[in-house]
């Protein structure tokens, strides 16, 4: 179902000369010339001047030059300029009798619709004109332009209509395929619309048809339908079954023009068997029975001698032959066919085309997940394999690994990965992380021994230390901590390993990490006594990223309670001033306390402080959920792309530096949130022991420990200080936020916590587009108790609820202990709206029912697009936007202190553009933007003046619409 | 065969590329023909088509697709059928 054609036409400069026809087809005489680009705008203005003084002019134009013009205008548009004038002449050529001047109407009407409402009235009236005309050639014509346009205002007008003429006895067969699509069309673009009625077993009947075309057309109405409607299509499998058993056993000569080099009716089976698999396998033995000779019949024909040589011929067959594999794997039934597909995909692994390997192995991938023919994909193994070493497309490959991936269980499970690991060395970069991602998860899902777990995560992280995301490196150590029986062994392989002159810092990491954890497994080896590999990790400190160095100072505090001989040696480096006045923070902040800890505390608060970790509790892995992730509807380099696009969003909205802990947690929000918080070392954390924990791992992922992504960024949380409380307490010390400055804290910014006490915790990603958003509400357990009867809400009040749309999934009843559920809002905002909604909660805690409500923050300006403009085009603007009404002004003090930057960063956050050297005052801020919402878009410019010696600022909006003025004048005002 | 949100199956004549943009679920080569048979087509109304032909006639281009393609579905595939139609609205300039 493709959604457009299109032409890459390798076009040079193209002009528009002035015309003489000579038939009255030519309408443009072109040259294609080198001259410059601006000749050729140059050219085309005064071309579009002509036309728009030729359209103004006195004397009424004849139907002829009417058409030339308009013909003219759209190649114009053709070539890339805007068009804006025009259409009326256009839908005065619909209503013309000749053919010619009627066809450029339509089209021009077709390419370059326009909303103005006037004007599709005109054209709709002529539309239906054209429909009764019965005249099938004008007919035609108004239904491919309501097919094309297929606007919703087309669909009010002609919904009823079209299925009439659909299965009116008298109509063409022509006139009956294009109102088979264009009620396709219509369905799709407003499905509300299209009434079911007693039309819809007629349209069943239309797979009987003669013509095939009619057939041809049918069959897509019906798949769509089919979709959404499977009852009242039922009737239509035996007819598409019988239909498509009448085409593959006829001969090829049979269906005349529909056979296609060849092949009988490729495309028409193709749709048969795709609305096929809208259902499950026939029930009727007969039916069936029939459909599985036809499948038959389509797998030996794959095994006949090639009719010609053409590749028309063979791709043809093969189109028919790989949908008619789909529907065997989604009826997943005939174990004998299952196998004869694999097989026949086996033979295509090794076929010349690239096309065909690519194919065979995306269908085995999917194959290779039925239980009938998992062991029938597996022998192809070896072929998967050698495609991976010698394949010269890299899409192909690619398909390789996924289906190396798809097909691995224990039994082949050390022969994949090894294979994944040699081919990672030279794997292209694009696919690099998936890969790394990919072995992870096999080696960790089928591993039998651990050590050789451990020994492929390290190689891994040797061979593609780049590749290795933070989830990978944190899963390893989850799973060694909580393994005993490969601690000492993880603890010698890593030693081993980072005595490599050069190696990863992710080595490092990890070494620093498990070293600290159980050096003491190995100390008793000379070889790899506590100084000695005191001295190893920190030969690396110098080299390593500032996180890293934080990880290898917790290490150190660690080896001061394992190796209590060294304890001296460590402190010395923790006292050196490199360490102490380091310019990081962080880093500072932790020597300085790691120092003060081991001089103060006795050996028994060091041993309860800094005893090993805990064994994590299992959750599904961080990693899987990053695949999963990744795998997503699209492919990966398509998800990517999303990535960026997201996290470029971000980085508009959000204050920088909270944009990297977001990047790092957008993949599978929730998990990751808490994923990622378990695995790091918290600096010496007690076991966590009860009501804390969930708040221990939040607050590791994002303010300190090995991703110290943004110290400090996020206002909630404070840094413990360790040398003045013993006994380390991670409260975060400003939790106590009144709710309402929490909700302001949102009006700038997409993601964050919004709202925690003891038992709750309520954190929020969104993301916003045009007059659409989405917000995913996750809600963290923070007690050791379930949570019953848990139902969050969301409340709109009357007036917002005609103004925002909001549609929520229920949530799970129950949330276990320490766990975290997420909720997804969508939102639609369909006009300018004032107040939030209401986040309600109930549930019951222990014995007690508790019940709490927070305001959403969905707030006006999250619909801001922001526009960019001249100081010409805004103070032209703002002059426009002078009526009272529309100007709201509000004067009020600094509530926090006036930084410049961190005012830009906010008017970015708010939604706006924030625009330079507008303001002949370069101390005051400027910003434009367009409000969307379903029914309008609202310009709004802005503009904040700070005075310094006052601490105070005046901001002043202007925008089309006073309420909308006032509301968010409100909303900024909070912000300073 | 590449891809993005959708995937775009493309076949190259000459200097030519022809895209279509179609959901990842649907079947590569039955497109990838339904762009040849296309082109046959095109071939046929125009003898001997060139990158000239489709620019100049643009809009004869545009109802050639449309006599094929409409709302995003394969309309009519036999070659013969659409070419006579074709004649037949060209009669009628």
């Amino acid at each position: 179902m493709f959604t457009n054609v299109c032409f890459c036409l390798g076009l040079k400069m193209v002009q528009v000369a002035e015309g003489c026809p000579k038939h009255s087809v030519l309408i443009c005489v072109l040259f294609i010339s080198g001259k410059s680009k601006e000749a050729e705008i140059k050219r085309i203005n005064k071309e579009l001047a002509n036309i728009r003084s030729k359209f103004k002019g006195d004397k009424a134009l004849d139907g002829y030059s009417k058409k030339k013009y308009v013909c003219k205008l759209l190649f114009i548009f053709l070539l890339g300029h805007d068009i804006d004038f025009g259409h009326m002449e256009a839908v005065n050529l619909l209503s013309s009798n000749r053919y010619t001047e009627k066809q450029i109407g339509y089209l021009f009407i077709s390419v370059l619709v326009n909303s103005n409402s006037e004007l599709i009235r005109l054209i709709n009236n002529a539309i239906k004109n054209d429909l009764a005309s019965r005249n099938p050639t004008f007919m035609g014509l108004a239904l491919h332009c309501i097919a094309n346009v297929g606007s919703r205002e087309m669909a009010e007008a002609f919904a009823g209509e079209i299925p009439k003429i659909l299965v009116a006895g008298d109509t063409m067969d022509s006139v009956k395929q294009s109102a088979a699509l264009c009620l396709l069309r219509l369905y799709r673009t407003s499905p509300d619309l299209v009434p079911m009625g007693d039309w819809t077993s007629r349209v069943v009947h239309l797979l009987n048809d003669q013509h095939l075309g009619v057939v041809t057309a049918a069959t897509s109405l019906i798949t769509t339908l089919a979709q959404k409607n499977p009852e009242e299509f039922k009737t239509s499998v035996s007819l598409a079954v019988s239909r498509l058993s009448r085409i593959v056993t006829s001969a090829s000569t049979d269906l005349q023009d529909y056979t296609y080099y060849f092949v009988p009716a490729p495309w028409l089976s193709v749709k048969l068997l795709r609305l096929l698999q809208c259902y499950p396998p026939p029930e009727d033995p007969a039916v069936r029975g029939r459909l599985t000779e036809c499948l038959e019949t389509i797998l030996n024909k794959a095994q006949e001698p090639p009719k010609s040589k053409k590749v028309q011929h063979s791709n043809a067959k093969n189109a028919v032959l790989f949908e008619a594999i789909s529907l065997i794997i989604h009826h997943d039934s005939e174990p004998n066919l299952l196998v004869r597909a694999c097989n026949q995909l086996g033979q295509f692994l090794q076929h010349r085309e690239t096309n065909l390997r690519y194919l065979a192995l995306e269908s085995m991938c999917t194959l290779a997940s039925s239980e009938f023919s998992h062991e029938a994909v597996k022998t192809h193994i070896e072929t998967v394999i050698n495609a991976l070493k010698t394949e010269r497309d890299v899409s192909v490959r690619q398909r390789a690994v996924d289906l190396l991936y798809a097909m691995c269980d224990r039994s082949n499970a050390q022969q994949i990965v090894a294979e994944m690991l040699n081919y990672l060395e030279t794997a292209d970069y694009s696919i690099r992380e998936e890969i790394v991602l990919k072995v992870a998860i096999l080696a960790e899902k089928y591993a039998v021994d651990y050590t050789w777990y451990v020994d492929t995560i390290l190689n891994l992280i040797r061979i593609a230390g780049d590749y290795v995301s933070e989830e990978v490196w944190y899963r390893v150590i989850q799973i060694v901590i909580n393994r005993d029986d490969v601690q000492g062994y993880a603890a010698k392989t890593v030693f081993e390993a980072l005595q490599a002159p050069a190696c990863h810092e992710n080595l490092v990491k990890v070494g620093g990490y498990i070293l600290g954890e159980f050096g003491n497994l190995i100390a008793g080896d000379p070889r790899s006594s506590p100084l000695i590999q005191f001295n190893l990790l920190h030969s690396k400190f110098h080299l390593c990223s500032v996180p890293t160095r934080a990880l290898l100072l917790s290490t150190y505090i660690k080896f001061v309670n394992l190796f209590p001989e060294i304890k001296t040696t460590i402190q010395d480096v923790l006292r050196s001033d490199s360490q102490l006045k380091n310019a990081d923070v962080e880093l500072q902040q932790r020597a300085v306390e790691y120092l003060r800890l081991s001089t103060i505390a006795s050996t028994d608060i060091l041993a309860t402080v800094l005893e090993e970790m805990p064994p994590f509790p299992e959750r599904e892995s961080s990693i899987l959920a990053k695949l999963k992730k990744k795998k997503g509807p699209g492919t990966v380099t398509d998800l990517e792309e999303i990535k960026k696009e997201r996290s470029s969003d971000m980085n508009g909205s959000a204050e920088p530096a909270s944009v990297n802990a977001s990047a790092v947690s957008t993949p599978s929000p929730s998990a990751d949130l808490l994923g990622l918080g378990a695995a790091p070392v918290t600096n010496s954390a007690p076991p966590p022991s009860s009501s804390g924990s969930l708040l221990v791992d939040v607050f590791s992922d994002s303010a300190s420990a090995v991703a110290p992504l943004a110290p400090g960024s996020d206002d909630n949380f404070a840094s413990p200080d360790l040398a003045s409380s013993e006994v380390v307490s991670e409260e975060p010390a400003d939790t106590v936020h009144d709710a309402d400055e929490l909700f302001h804290k949102f009006v700038c910014k997409n993601n964050g916590v919004l709202f925690e006490n003891q038992l709750l915790q309520i954190g929020l990603k969104s993301e916003f587009r045009q007059n659409l958003g989405r917000m995913f509400i996750f809600y963290g357990n923070k007690t050791s108790t379930q949570f019953l009867n848990f139902t969050p809400t969301v409340i709109c009040s009357d007036d917002l609820q005609s103004s925002l749309n909001l549609q929520t999934k229920p949530v799970d009843p129950t949330v276990d202990g320490g766990a975290q559920v997420q909720q997804v809002v969508n939102i639609e905002c369909v006009s300018d709206f004032m107040e939030a909604p209401i986040l309600n909660i109930q549930f019951r805690y222990g014995g007690t029912f508790q019940n709490l409500s927070v305001k959403l923050p969905i707030t006006l300006n999250k619909f801001f697009q922001p526009t960019e403009m001249s100081s010409q085009d805004f103070f032209q603007r703002w002059k426009q936007l002078s009526n009272p009404k529309q100007e709201v002004q509000n004067i009020f003090k600094a509530k926090h202190p006036m930084d410049a930057e961190i005012t830009k960063a906010k008017i970015i956050g708010f939604g706006s553009a924030l625009l330079e050297e507008v303001d002949p005052n370069p101390a005051n801020f400027v910003g434009a933007g367009i409000i969307h919402t379903k029914t309008t878009q609202i310009g709004c410019l802005l503009r904040l003046e700070p005075n310094l010696q006052a601490q105070m600022y005046r901001l002043t909006l202007r925008t089309s619409k006073e309420a909308v003025s006032q509301r968010l004048c409100e909303l900024l005002s909070e912000q300073f | 065969l590449p891809f993005r949100n959708f995937k775009i199956i493309y076949r190259r004549y000459a200097g030519l590329y022809f895209c279509i943009c179609v959901d990842v679920t649907d079947n590569n080569l039955a497109y990838l023909e339904a762009i040849h048979n296309f082109v046959e087509v095109l071939n046929e109304y125009f003898h001997n088509v060139c990158e000239l032909d489709l620019v100049f006639n643009f809009y004869k281009v545009y109802t050639v697709v449309d006599e094929m393609f409409l709302a995003g579905e394969i309309r009519e595939t036999s070659q013969t059928k659409v070419l006579k139609q074709l004649l037949m609205l060209q009669s009628l300039e």
